[in-house]
């Protein structure tokens, strides 16, 4: 272990000399900051990291990432980083996806990665738009959107990221805005940190074909408003005056005002994070812009078994007990010699 | 008591016997053909068998298409196939006499299960006549039987439910059979024992009725006489084992990540008649074989893909269906240039087709189905146990050229088990994977992930994690030596024209063709997959009448043989016998503008010997 010298990374170390190809002004280009100083902060060399990606504007970042890389096939991420991990648990595994990606196209690989649990970090762009064929909808498109294949609007009902990944029984969710780097920073953190599939959902502004998308969130003069930043075992505040909070009635979430009617903090919903029931992950995952914040930070981080590790476990097991003998196993059950 | 007591009556010797098992499918027809051909190989017979069941795991009793069969040939010389027509056809219901009836020899032993000839089996069937007493069977020897009731006697006293009993009967018929032809009943015994080990009431009970069926063949008046087949004499010394097709691709590709060191991953979706591969595998985790049971056909691959990045050897395993679903992910290993087996056991189509049938269809299907100029070497198992040394070949050159490598099975293959020499595992090649894993081995230069070795053209297999070796590589088309994306016309070109060099340039590592015959002729018959050992039998016998007729067999269907043109020119007819429509015989002409005549026969069933005899007699010159 050369911890001490691991420990010196900088953001740089893990920056290619691949120009990144992306608009100027997208998204992607805080998020890649971002990672870079995510992954200089915990530490691990870059040998020993891959970033997989699928198709789409997000799925070049392996080009941009001076780890191991390979950028595959139109939504099969997920696949491949899974074969990747049982093939090499010692390798940490990030995966760069986009909605149509992950959501769209790769839809049965997200949900079956997300229910075995494959330690996998799994960074979601959503910019709500396909980006690299120019600007038709996606699956997570509000509905109604008016786009170059939906002259009208779309009729497509979208995706809730958070709703699919709680109902694929996700052990880890975190959710940031792309421009919001400490937040993103911190949920990255705890996603490398998390055994099993980190699902973080980003949100990204593609200022070509889909540009302030996500405004009502991310703008100075609403973000205090219009997000959540959830906080382990903390209370459930927001607003530019730290005096709204979310009361849960029964299963129903609820604004309050803090000092209204009688609300004091200790009347909130405090967030845990660890809640192996995923109910309240499940609430969190539906309040939506405008009738509530939409939660930020670590919304879900719990421990469950991982695939990967299971798979190696059962290898090991099995060569404890048994001998591996080639000759034996050809032989089979029953032989006969001709003479 | 052991089933192999000495018998008072008369024995006839045969040189071989083809005996034809037909039930319901839940009347344990595939068990109890596999327990008769173990016990032959066991006698030393040489043995093929051919099991022939639905699509349906329990379709409804008595119905036609949920009939069941399995054919046996066993001899005492050296066979190739599991013959055309049965000597003996034993049916446990009207169904399967009129489904298998056709399959009997004029002559032939047919023996039947009476008690099932009902009105309501009858109807099912289609028979308005009882076709045991109508006299509709006169062409055969008809032995009656009243299984049922048999076994019901033997089982006074034991205590078991109507339906317990009804289950115990095909170990009568099994007794019965292996009364009649000799055969050591302790293999079965064993069996027995071992299936019903924590059930005494059970084993006592199916031992009871298997012994019962071999008395009765001795007891009663019914049989005169008994058949004997010989242990087989024109086999090659060596130690021997039953095989069939699936589990022998497992093992050879088990034997080759053992000499290659590596560990091997395989992962598949479930599909008929692939699935066994993935049982095997998932049964030797001991050997470190990690399996992957995906979500769909595309995760499979795509996880496989991922794992021979990670520098393990990669196999999924799939039939059409699933090959027409991955294509995609092949193309991927095209262009990743990485080492990849991919298995496909091809089965009837188009779609769903024929999921539990033979077809040889999928040849252009794994040469040509994919998007953009994507080469990719081919090869074919001609038999169960050629399927080993088929799937190591695959893996080593796979692992040597840094390729996607698909293998070629059918369905026959894949089920029919035969007597395989069982190799000397030190004897096998020793696969070199040759993993980049040092950057000192670089000598200071850059690293160059698509830098080609000037004899393979293979690029280097990078050992992930290790330090200044990072890389990154994709789908996108990129610069040759350096692996970065490049849209340069030329460098495309050229790119297109290395990938095909370097799956031409495995065209080196084929053997000289084997050719049975004279080496220049009147028809040279050319075989790939499941029709070799019927076209090598009809060619054998054809030879034997003075015909100048030869056999050759290609493993190799990308890149062909070298010397195959050359071969091709010697006769002055060339024969393809294939189940498809015409395809190794397209790419044949192609490539060398030659005119070859095709034999055809699409019905889901193997080709048999003397329709290939027939072909082989139509094409012959005047
Ligand atoms: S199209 Fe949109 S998402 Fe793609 S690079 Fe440009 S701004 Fe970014």
């Amino acid at each position: 272990m050369t911890l001490a010298t691991e420990n010196l990374l900088k953001p740089k170390d893990f920056a290619t000399d691949q120009d990144p190809r992306w608009c100027p002004g997208c998204g992607d280009y805080a998020i890649l900051n971002s990672v870079q100083r995510a992954l200089a902060k915990q530490g691990i060399a870059p040998h020993k990291i891959a970033t997989i990606a699928g198709i789409g504007c997000s799925s070049r970042f392996p080009y941009y990432m001076a780890t191991y890389g390979f950028h595959t096939i139109h939504g099969r991420a997920p696949a491949v980083a899974t074969g990747l991990k049982v093939a090499r648990p010692d390798l940490q595994v990030w995966v760069a996806t986009g909605d149509g990606d992950a959501l769209s196209i790769g839809g049965n690989h997200f949900i079956h990665a997300v229910r075995r649990n494959v330690d996998v970090k799994v960074l979601l762009f959503n910019n709500r738009i396909y980006g690299l064929t120019k600007g038709q909808y996606s699956p997570t498109s509000e509905l109604g959107k008016k786009t170059k294949s939906s002259p009208q609007g779309t009729v497509d009902n979208p995706f809730l990221p958070m709703s699919l990944a709680i109902g694929a029984e996700a052990s880890f969710m975190g959710r940031s805005i792309d421009v919001d780097g400490k937040t993103l920073g911190d949920v990255l953190g705890a996603a490398a940190a998390h055994k099993g599939t980190a699902f973080v959902e980003i949100m990204q502004n593609c200022n070509i074909f889909n540009d302030g998308a996500w405004d009502h969130l991310s703008s100075k003069e609403f973000r205090a408003d219009m997000t959540i930043l959830l906080e382990h075992d903390k209370p459930m505040i927001f607003g530019a005056n730290r005096d709204k909070g979310i009361r849960l009635n029964g299963l129903r979430p609820e604004v309050v005002t803090i000092g209204e009617n009688g609300v004091t903090e200790s009347d909130l919903w405090v967030h845990d994070a660890h809640d192996e029931d995923p109910t309240r992950a499940f609430l969190l995952s539906r309040m939506e812009y405008p009738a509530f914040p939409v939660p930020v930070g670590v919304i879900r981080a719990v421990q469950r078994p991982v695939y990967d590790a299971l798979v190696n476990a059962q290898i090991v097991e099995q060569q404890a007990v048994k001998k591996a003998n080639l000759q034996s196993l050809l032989n089979g059950r029953s032989t006969w010699t001709v003479a | 008591m052991t089933a192999s007591a000495t018998s008072a009556k008369p024995r006839e010797v045969r040189e071989s016997v083809i005996i034809r098992f037909a039930g319901d499918s839940g009347d344990g027809i595939q068990l109890t053909g596999n327990q008769f051909s173990a016990a032959s190989a066991l006698a030393g017979n040489d043995t093929a068998t051919f099991p022939d069941y639905p699509a349906e795991i329990r379709a409804p009793t008595g119905t036609l298409f949920g009939v069941s069969g399995f054919q046996l040939h066993f001899a005492s010389r050296d066979i190739l196939t599991p013959g055309d027509r049965a000597d003996v056809l034993v049916v446990m219901s009207p169904a399967a006499l009129a489904v298998n009836r056709k399959w009997l020899k004029p002559n032939g032993i047919l023996i039947a299960n009476a008690d099932s000839f009902q009105a309501k089996n009858l109807k099912m069937a289609g028979y308005t006549e009882n076709p045991l007493e109508d006299g509709s069977l006169a062409d055969f020897q008809l032995f009656q039987l009243d299984l049922s009731r048999l076994t019901n006697d033997a089982l006074q006293g034991y205590g078991l439910s109507a339906k317990e009993v009804e289950r115990c009967k095909n170990y009568f018929a099994l007794g019965l059979v292996f009364w009649l032809f000799e055969r050591d009943g302790g293999l079965v015994e064993d069996e027995i024992r071992r299936k019903f080990a924590t059930k005494q009431l059970l084993l006592d009970a199916n031992l009871k009725v298997f012994h019962a069926g071999w008395d009765y063949g001795e007891n009663t008046e019914l049989f005169a006489l008994r058949y004997s087949v010989p242990s087989a004499k024109d086999i090659a010394p060596g130690t021997y084992r039953s095989i069939a097709g699936n589990e022998a691709v497992a093992l050879g590709l088990v034997a080759a990540s053992h000499r290659a060191g590596l560990d091997l991953f395989y992962g598949s979706y479930p599909i008929t008649p692939a699935t066994d591969i993935l049982h095997t595998f998932a049964g030797l985790k001991e050997f470190g074989v990690r399996t992957f049971q995906a979500e769909d056909e595309i995760a499979a691959i795509c996880a496989t893909i991922g794992a021979a990045y990670g520098n393990q050897l990669a196999v999924t395993g799939t039939s059409g269906p699933g090959i027409a679903l991955k294509s995609e992910a092949m193309g991927l290993a095209v262009m990743t240039e990485l080492p990849l087996v991919i298995v496909n056991v091809q089965r009837g189509g188009p779609s769903t087709g024929l999921p539990t049938k033979t077809e040889q269809a999928d040849l252009l299907q794994v040469l040509y189905g994919r998007n953009g100029e994507s080469p990719m070497p081919v090869l074919a198992a001609r038999s169960a146990g050629d399927a080993f040394e088929s799937a190591f070949e695959a893996a080593r050159i796979a692992v040597k050229y840094r390729v996607p490598v698909v293998l070629l099975t059918d369905g026959a293959i894949a089920n029919g088990a035969e007597p395989w020499k069982i190799p000397d595992v030190d004897s096998l090649p020793i696969i070199e994977p040759n993993l980049l894993d040092d950057a000192a081995k670089l000598n200071g230069e850059p690293l160059l992930p698509y830098l080609r070795d000037p004899e393979t053209l293979a690029r280097p297999w990078i050992k992930l994690g290790t330090p200044g070796l990072e890389h990154r590589i994709g789908g996108l088309e990129k610069w040759d030596k350096t692996g970065h994306i490049a849209y340069d016309p030329q460098n495309h070109h050229n790119m297109v024209k290395v990938r095909q060099a370097k799956v031409d340039g495995i065209a080196a590592e084929i053997p000289p063709s084997h050719v049975e015959g004279p080496e220049t002729g009147d028809v040279l018959v050319v075989t790939w997959g499941s029709p070799y050992g019927a076209a090598l039998t009809a060619v054998r016998e054809l030879q034997a009448q003075g015909l100048s007729v030869a056999h050759t067999n290609l493993r190799w269907l990308n890149p062909l043989p070298p010397d195959l043109h050359r071969i091709l020119q010697k006769y002055r007819v060339v024969l393809v016998p294939e189940i498809n429509n015409g395809q190794l015989v397209k790419v044949l002409r192609a490539a060398y503008a030659l005119d070859i005549q095709q034999y055809n026969r699409i019905s889901g069933l193997p080709l048999s010997v003397a329709e290939l005899r027939d072909a082989i007699v139509n094409v012959l010159p005047h």
